[in-house]
């Protein structure tokens, strides 16, 4: 170590030095970027099986009342915003963290039930279930004989 | 039954202690503010439950860890769009000698996590009184 331990300043100089140096060693697209200013925020995971549709997205710090979700035919729009204020008279040593306000609207395969589908937020983590329109969920045809 | 669960426990004892390191982990975004008293480290960690974070404090060495355990079978899932991955969250920080470790503290909110480190009195500016004899 470089600093003496006495002096107050060297040490948060080194811990600055070291979170620079640890993005350092980083390629192109990893460094830190804000993720709320990318085009497409929130990131969606979609999947389904054969009565519904399921859609997550990673949204820490993003309060309940902060979110809107609808869901139209075959359309989802996840809506809402993550306001961090400012703090006045801290020196902020990294600010990686993303604010403001984001819409992602995405068509979906199939329609979907509207009346239907749920949305939970759980540890900064969203989850939409959307359950198929009836007329869409693979059905059994019964084969009569001759 | 009975035997196979004793013959399994500890291989996965094995693996829990190694995953951390083995396992592909993502770095989590922060933000790191100094106050007058304190760093205040402000990390996103989606899906991590409390009980699932290990912080560590050692010799100048901030290990962040938030283990997530995969949420959807993903072999087994028909997967329509897959934007982001799902996985432990790893980061570390040299933050030197500082920081009074004892009064180290953290919440968890929404999926982010607030650490405070407390300035040691060591490095605040302190007045050395001198006795007279």
């Amino acid at each position: 170590m470089a600093y003496t331990r006495m002096n107050p300043v060297s040490v948060f100089d080194e811990l600055r030095r070291e979170i620079g140096r640890l993005f350092d060693g980083y390629g192109p697209g990893l460094g830190p970027v804000s993720a709320l200013s990318t085009a497409r925020f929130p990131a969606l995971n979609i999947w389904e099986d054969g009565e519904a549709l399921y859609a997550e997205a990673e949204l820490p710090g993003v309060s309940p009342q902060d979110l809107e979700v609808y869901a139209v035919g075959n359309e989802l729009t996840i809506k809402g915003r993550r306001g961090t204020a400012l703090e006045e008279g801290a020196c902020y040593h990294r600010r990686e963290r993303g604010t403001g306000e984001f819409t992602r609207v995405v068509t979906l395969p199939v329609e979907v039930d509207a009346e239907k589908v749920e949305a939970a937020l759980k540890n900064g983590v969203l989850t939409v279930t959307l359950p198929k329109a009836d007329e869409v969920k693979p059905r059994k045809i019964a084969v009569q004989a001759g | 039954m009975a035997n196979e669960t004793a013959i399994k426990k500890p291989e996965s004892e094995i693996t829990r202690t190694e995953h951390t390191r083995d396992r592909m982990a993502y770095t989590p975004q922060v933000d790191i503010l100094e106050r007058d008293e304190e760093l205040l480290l402000v990390a996103d960690l989606p899906g991590v439950r409390a009980e699932d974070i290990d912080i560590r404090y050692e010799q100048g060495l901030l290990t962040l860890q938030g283990r997530v355990e995969p949420r959807q079978d993903e072999a087994a899932t028909n997967y329509l769009l897959r934007e982001y991955g799902v996985g432990d969250f790893y980061r570390s920080f040299r933050v030197g000698e500082g920081v009074d470790s004892d009064k180290i503290r953290a919440e968890l909110k929404n999926g982010v996590m607030e650490l405070h480190l407390p300035k040691a009195e060591a490095i605040k500016p302190k007045k050395i009184t001198v006795r007279s004899q």
